[in-house]
């Protein structure tokens, strides 16, 4: 299927989902759910770009939630800025903060490059933290104002229809890039980084696009978070919690095929939304915590890896 | 074109205190066919990266009229230099197919991002497992390959990449006879695509059959450079190969 | 900026310097000799404190008594995980990265698990020695940081000898480089690396008893010590004792001195901070292998 096609399809879907539920459900925390399960979606999606595809472990993940999340709180503190704009700015500041990270680490071994990712994660967390005009410590608060937009009952049922949108692109944006030339020089760079650069893949080039990409997808994941919840401090934001499921839910899902981390998110942010309810925040952590242990011992090429025993990458011929 | 292919002048390595080649100066011409011999830890291989451009050492290396000394692996295959792996690097999650996709993709084309795969790689990537007698594995992952296969496919992966120069690392280690005549009948077919070629062996009958000039290398130094008889009969290269 | 307060950050640093050795010369050898990327070490670091803060307020044990009482345990753990490291992941070839993504899930485990049974708050120990502090001139030397210093400083320098006088030691820094002489020679390059990891967990138990004398501990403070765990390595150099000294001794006082003159917040950025600086520009470190 073409890549214009399957886009079209993939937004077309998100609208009549998102239109249908908030015509029909009047239950506002089953858009809030269902938000932060989309959420996961993005997020796993964008850093399977470059965990799955391309080989290198991020596990900063947060630092880029984070990165679009404050770059809202910054625009609507200067201009009170529109939500379209927050996206793409929150999109913009990630995905280049991806592409500085990916210059300054991409020539160090992949192992070198996770440690490097943790390490930067910290620093900016520190850097939140100490900045006043964001809250600092303390937090900072984004209220919608006025009516919500569009005719949607609520602001959480319009926010649920963006972020369907979001999910949408990005597997759009995945699987464009997991078909394309692109995809197949990410993979040789995958199974062996020296190897492709003989081949003649750029392999700095190809590592450079594939960190902007997925840092610029996890900003934009989080340019809606304050919207969303109102209130945010960096603790919430750089959350251990967005590392860990970032990589459990392609891991589980499947790593080498875009539709791996959408399966592992839906799966496990779904079984994280329905424990939430009955069990403690920690008990969900330490569940999601044990699943990556085991599934990265058991089953590393996930659920997608028992059905699909050969393995292949989609390919449109 | 004029002058030789390759030119390398004063090549020299040391890891750490370690001098792994000290002043190499070796030409290639376009079409040649040169065997490299040497004891272990003489130094081909890190020859070999210092081409094609995985270690960075000191001294010239021109190729095709190129300086080589700014440009990483990626570009110098681009020119034109492949070279095969000693221990074969399949990639290893990619059927047999996809794998010699790769080197026509980026290697052989000029601009890989800016066209649309229509698939018509596939084409010639079947004709060259032809060549090398893998099409019917075409399908499979090459992780799943036999030994000599893998070192088929190591070729095949150097020839999609249309190169002007070959350089095979022990291409031949621990195969049979009758695979070796199969891995060398594909080498020897290089010359009539006017394709040159590097030979790094230690099977001096696979060695002769093959070179038309050999060059020997002892302890990061060329001893001798010359037609395959002279070269096998001279006594520095005698007491290289049995005196120490 | 005054002399004694000069003097104080200078001293602090050092003292904290060889606790920072302890705690990063397990990581020295799993991954500078073995290649196994604990990610996870701090965990057990933190494991060890929590022992000693339990074994402390029960039965108001010292801390470095649970310390030593408790390493043969710790080295078992280690011994145990390699094994199981070894079998499921070293084995199958090409994936390292595999075995990152599992000793970050072990890590994280060991975080929830531990606030699960003890919950968030902070832990501590008493000991008669860490209220005090001797005075040197203008310059303060507390106990609670003088105490884990000669006793991290012992166990690194014992570390280094054992690692060069005897044959297990030396056959630990002969698998790092050249496994197959290794079997050549008759010995089992899995059983060494199982005994090193062990050294290296057991390592890890002992100075997180000493952590928990300096500071308070809870679960998550684990995760700030990685960027320390791995930038003392990077610094110095992989797989060397004296560079994990040399490494320890900047991180010490370079942490020691932000605290002091920029404010103890920014303390945690150091570490991290330092270690992109060393990753970006000398991936070997300054004693490099």
């Amino acid at each position: 299927m073409k890549t214009s096609s399957f886009t079209a399809i993939a937004l077309c879907t998100a609208l009549l989902v998102a239109g249908t539920t908030s015509a029909l459900v009047t239950n506002d925390y089953f858009f809030s759910a269902s938000y932060t399960v989309l959420q996961f979606v993005v997020l796993a999606t964008a850093w399977n770009i470059l965990g799955g595809f391309t080989g290198y472990v991020n596990f900063g993940s947060a630092a880029f939630f984070a990165l679009g999340a404050y770059s809202s709180i910054v625009l609507d503190r200067l201009l009170e800025a529109p939500i379209g704009l927050s996206i793409l700015s929150g999109t913009a500041v990630a995905a280049l903060v991806g592409l500085g990270m990916g210059y300054l680490t991409l020539r160090l071994r992949g192992v070198f490059f996770a440690i490097a990712t943790l390490a930067f994660a910290e620093v900016l967390f520190t850097f939140v933290v100490n900045w006043d005009y964001v809250g600092g410590a303390r937090g900072a608060y984004v209220v919608l104002q006025g009516r919500p937009p569009l005719g949607f009952r609520s602001f959480v049922q319009f926010l649920f229809a963006i972020m369907a949108l979001m999910a949408a692109g990005a597997v759009a944006i995945a699987r464009f890039v997991q078909t394309s030339t692109l995809g197949l020089g990410l993979a040789a760079i995958r199974d062996d980084e020296v190897a492709a650069e003989c081949s003649g893949v750029p392999t700095l080039r190809l590592k450079l696009v594939s960190t902007t990409v997925s840092g610029g997808l996890m900003g934009m994941a989080g340019a809606t978070f304050p919207y969303f919840l109102s209130y945010v401090e960096p603790h919430g934001v750089f959350s251990l919690s967005y590392a860990v499921n970032s990589i459990a839910m392609p891991l589980i899902g499947g790593m080498y095929d875009w539709a791996g981390p959408v399966i592992g998110a839906l799966l496990l942010g779904g079984l994280q939304q329905v424990l939430q309810v009955n069990v403690s925040a920690d008990w969900n952590l330490f569940l999601v915590g044990a699943l990556l242990v085991v599934f990265v011992t058991i089953a590393p090429h996930g659920i997608m890896g028992w059905t699909f025993r050969r393995g292949r990458r989609g390919r449109p011929t | 074109m004029s002058g030789p292919l390759l030119v390398a002048k004063g090549v020299t390595k040391r890891f750490g205190g370690f001098v792994a080649l000290d002043g190499v100066d070796l030409s290639v011409g376009a079409g040649e066919r040169v065997g490299l011999i040497g004891p272990n830890g003489s130094g081909k291989s890190t020859l070999v990266n210092c081409i094609a451009g995985t270690v960075r050492g000191g001294g010239s290396i021109e190729f095709d009229g190129h300086d080589l000394a700014p440009l990483p692996p990626h570009r110098r295959i681009r020119l034109g230099i492949a070279r095969s792996f000693q221990i074969p690097r399949p990639f290893a999650s990619m059927t047999v197919l996809d794998n010699l996709r790769i080197p026509l993709l980026y290697a052989a084309r000029a601009h890989p991002l800016l066209q649309r795969s229509r698939g018509r790689e596939t084409e010639e990537a079947l004709s060259i497992l032809r060549q090398v007698g893998l099409e019917a594995k075409a399908g499979r992952l090459s992780r799943e390959l036999t030994q000599v296969d893998m070192r088929k496919l190591e070729l095949a992966r150097a020839i999609a990449s249309h190169p002007k120069l070959l350089v095979a690392d022990e291409a031949l280690a621990g195969l049979s006879a009758s695979e070796v005549d199969e891995i060398l009948a594909i080498l020897l077919e290089m010359k009539g695509r006017g394709v040159a070629v590097i030979l790094i062996e230690h099977m001096m009958r696979a060695v002769l059959r093959f070179s038309e000039r050999i060059a020997v290398l002892v302890v990061g130094r060329k001893i001798a450079d010359g037609p395959a008889e002279t070269v096998l009969r001279d006594p520095a290269v005698e007491r290289a190969y049995l005196g120490q | 900026m005054s002399g004694p307060l000069f003097a104080n950050a200078l001293v602090s640093g050092l003292l904290l310097a060889g606790f920072y050795a302890a705690v990063s010369v397990g990581i020295s050898i799993a991954f500078g000799m073995l290649d196994v990327v604990n990610i996870a070490h701090p965990a057990f670091i933190i494991l060890g404190s929590y022992a000693a803060s339990i074994a402390n307020a029960s039965m108001g044990a010292d801390p470095i008594v649970t310390a030593v009482a408790l390493s043969p345990a710790f080295f078992a753990l280690g011994l145990l995980l390699y094994r199981f490291y070894h079998a499921t992941f070293e084995r199958r070839g090409r994936e390292p990265l595999r075995g990152l993504a599992f000793f970050f899930g072990i890590l994280f485990v060991t975080e929830v698990a531990l606030i699960l049974a003890f919950g968030v708050d902070y832990r501590s120990v008493t000991a008669r020695y860490i209220g005090t502090t001797w005075r040197l001139g203008t310059v303060d030397l507390p106990l609670r940081l003088f105490v884990p210093f000669v006793v991290s400083v012992a166990m690194t320098l014992s570390l280094q000898v054992f690692l060069s006088r005897t044959f297990f030691g030396r056959a630990v820094l002969a698998v790092g480089q050249d496994q197959l002489a290794l079997q050549l020679m008759g010995v089992d390059p899995v059983r060494i690396k199982q005994i090193a990891f062990g050294i290296s967990i057991a390592t890890a138990g002992v100075a997180g008893a000493l952590l928990v004398i300096i500071q308070p501990v809870q679960p998550s403070l684990g995760r700030e010590y990685i960027g320390l765990v791995f930038a003392i390595p990077v610094l110095g150099g992989m797989g060397s004792i004296a560079g994990t000294l040399a490494g320890a001794a900047i991180l010490g006082v370079a942490t020691s001195f932000t605290a002091t003159f920029f404010g103890p917040s920014w303390a945690p950025a150091v570490s991290f901070g330092i270690l992109l600086f060393a990753l970006a520009f000398r991936p070997s470190g300054l004693f490099g292998r």
